[in-house]
């Protein structure tokens, strides 16, 4: 671990904080809004903080799918955004929006040396954004009832979708509020969080 | 022309692909007018013979017309029926769209297209030539089906049934007195009440400090700020109870003697407000917004003698251990650091503990009086937790949710108990028992969310300010006058046998 600090960032390594990052942030999401029941989340060090994830199987295993694409695609610097969207399941009416907008330089090549950032830098960058994740419940509106996540990639329009993805609509909050989070870059990739929310009318 | 007619109607007859006229309605049809905003019923139609071969004794009757009525009672689980039960992962409208455009044509005139663009981009917030939306199906299963989303719960309680227990003494559940402090300032990050061991509370109020006499009542404005747009942002009494140490919204610490109301210095060593200050006999220390601890030595010139850097935003909470060894700071960056009174090798000072399970501000920081090393900390709103540590061994010995904001923790000297304030939705203050963590008793009152809380030096009474303009004294700590006599003995007892050994 300690070699990798002084290592600087390639496209590979970037692609995999990243794609952690998302993971994390995932979680992170599901507990702070109550989409599964608190207890079957399991707490673990992380960014120097102290992050809940998730203890269902399935679940892990779902996300673990989407870590793995994710992780693909970023190196191939194909997607574009990561959306995850929470609806009700009554009405399928989606309350609230959570978007990763990526921005990838694409003149990064596996083969060039890897780039100059620290990766405590990035780590406390990302340590920023997980806990303004945190903090939003501070300010999102309740979530009456229960909801549902459904996860959205924005990719190129040449990618050949793979097994088990489906095309889908942009699935946006009609009449919403929106708040910009922090973003964090590995100099590959940079990643900017925004949150919306339906305004309470 | 007559037999026309009626070949035309016996045609229409034998036709299957047109509706039946005066028919009355599918149950397919029913269940959609039921369901009202469900799925479209393109998504339930192909049901409707397997749904028909089914029903039963429920015949609908012959008369048209009579649509509205719920002649079968099926459960509807969540916008589907028993085939389907949950039809939350399915996106109707984008298969039905995708079904039905396949034989749509493709030529289009240039600015048409241009046109059809920018309506794209529009819409869907990005270029549908450069990019899909793909999402991944086969998502798990939700959370079980009796799961009810708490959070709900959480904010809109009520009350809570914890202190119906039997409690050996008598706690009065309305405060001694209440005290108008009218424009103090509602900011969770600040400290502005202290008690002070010669009896007197000092109150900030914006930009002046007001000092309380318990014993005979009489108010004394101690300062007030020359600037008008300076405030107050925290206030510490010494142990003694003759210096008051005053934090300003304009970074400087400055110290004021009581009996000549007069200031004595002004330490100015800070780049931002000064929310947080602590005592240790001569050091007195102080925490400001830019997550930096600065130790100041009163008695000398070069006052500013070490800095501590733990924290990366404003630190809320500062609180010297009782014999002096630790002190505890927690910041708006949800950690909780441990620092030890001298420094380190590298004449650095390093935090020998950072508890990083707090999800929110960390505001509420108190040592145990009677164990050593035992540390309660409590959280923000993000959090809400209240977490009692061993700052030796790291080890988190309890945790208990509070279900509320947590700004202030205080450990009573009288009885093995502490007593902890928060805000929405009740602002009240809890008294735990200690270890077992069971509410003893909850005090209420207050109208908007409590900020700070100080205790009386006599132990038993908790002063209590809160956003409505109101501070309350509750006298939840009331020794019983056998048991102080027993106490007394007790240390009486003590003394005399030290004096023994040392002769």
């Amino acid at each position: 671990q300690l070699g990798r600090e002084h290592q600087g960032i390639t496209l590979r390594g970037s692609a995999e904080l990243v794609a952690e990052f998302f993971s994390y942030g995932i979680n992170s999401i599901l507990y702070q809004r109550g989409i599964y029941p608190p207890e079957t989340f399991t707490r673990v060090q992380k960014y120097g903080l102290t992050l809940l994830v998730t203890t269902d199987p399935e679940l892990t295993n779902y996300l673990n799918n989407v870590t793995e694409q994710m992780k693909e695609w970023l190196y191939k610097c194909i997607v574009q955004r990561l959306v995850v969207v929470i609806s009700s399941i009554e009405s399928g009416e989606v309350l609230e929006r959570w978007q990763f907008d990526i921005e990838c330089d694409k003149t990064a090549k596996d083969d060039e040396g890897p780039r100059e950032k620290s990766q405590k830098a990035i780590q406390d960058e990302i340590r920023s954004v997980i806990r303004q994740i945190t903090a939003t419940v501070t300010f999102l509106p309740l979530l009456e009832s229960a909801c549902a996540f459904d996860l959205l990639i924005y990719t190129d329009k040449d990618l050949a979708v793979p097994e088990k993805w489906e095309e889908s609509g942009p699935q946006f909050i009609a009449n919403s509020e929106e708040v910009r989070l922090r973003s964090f870059t590995t100099t590959i990739h940079k990643v900017n969080t925004t949150v919306a929310y339906k305004k309470d009318s | 022309m007559a037999q026309f007619l009626f070949e035309a109607d016996l045609h229409g007859l034998l036709k299957l692909d047109t509706p039946i006229p005066n028919a009355p309605p599918a149950r397919w049809q029913r269940k959609a007018k039921e369901s009202g905003p469900g799925p479209s019923p393109v998504g339930v139609s192909p049901m409707k013979p397997a749904n028909r071969s089914h029903s039963f004794s429920k015949t609908p009757s012959k008369t048209p017309g009579k649509s509205g009525s719920k002649i079968q009672s099926t459960p509807t689980k969540a916008g589907g029926d028993r085939y389907i039960p949950n039809r939350s992962t399915m996106q109707m409208e984008m298969a039905n769209f995708l079904l039905t455009k396949e034989n749509d044509p493709a030529e289009e005139s240039p600015t048409k297209k241009e046109q059809q663009k920018a309506w794209a981009v529009n819409l869907n917030g990005f270029d549908v030539e450069e990019a899909k939306i793909l999402r991944l199906s086969g998502k798990p299963q939700n959370a079980p089906e009796g799961y009810q989303n708490n959070l709900k719960v959480l904010y809109s309680q009520k009350m809570t049934p914890g202190s119906s227990r039997k409690n050996s003494r008598y706690i009065p559940s309305m405060p001694d007195r209440i005290l108008d402090a009218p424009e103090i300032r509602n900011d969770y990050y600040l400290n502005l009440i202290d008690w002070s061991s010669q009896n007197f509370l000092a109150v900030a109020l914006d930009n002046s400090v007001y000092l309380w006499n318990h014993a005979s009542g009489e108010i004394i404005q101690l300062l007030q700020m020359e600037h008008p747009d300076v405030y107050i942002s925290s206030v510490s009494w010494i142990k003694e109870g003759n210096y008051l140490a005053v934090g300003t919204s304009s970074a400087e610490v400055q110290l004021w003697d009581i009996q000549q109301q007069k200031r004595l210095r002004n330490m100015t060593s800070h780049c931002a407000r000064v929310g947080t200050l602590s005592w240790n006999s001569y050091i007195l220390s102080s925490g400001a917004r830019t997550g930096h601890i600065h130790h100041h030595d009163v008695r000398v010139a070069e006052h500013h003698v070490a800095t501590l850097t733990g924290h990366t935003q404003e630190v809320c909470g500062l609180k010297w251990s009782l014999d002096g060894r630790y002190l505890a700071s927690g910041g708006n960056d949800n950690l909780v650091n441990v620092w030890p009174c001298t420094q380190g090798g590298g004449g650095d000072f390093a935090p020998v503990q950072t508890f990083t399970q707090h999800q929110g501000a960390v505001k509420a920081v108190a040592w145990c009086p009677w164990q050593m090393n035992v540390l309660a900390t409590g959280g923000g709103t993000s959090d809400r937790h209240i977490r009692i540590w061993n700052v030796c061994s790291g080890a988190c010995l309890s945790a208990v949710d509070a279900h509320s904001q947590v700004c202030s923790i205080l450990w009573s000297t009288n009885y093995k108990e502490f007593i902890s304030g928060h805000g929405f939705a009740q602002n009240q203050l809890v008294l735990w028992k200690y270890p077992t963590m069971t509410k003893v008793a909850e005090l209420q009152g207050h109208t908007a969310r409590i900020l700070n809380l100080t205790m009386s030096p006599d132990g038993t009474t908790v002063a209590s300010v809160a956003a409505d303009e109101t501070l309350r004294l509750w006298r939840c700590f009331e020794m019983d006058p056998i048991k102080k006599k027993e106490k007394e003995k007790a240390n009486s007892a003590k003394s005399s046998i030290i004096h023994q050994s040392i002769r």
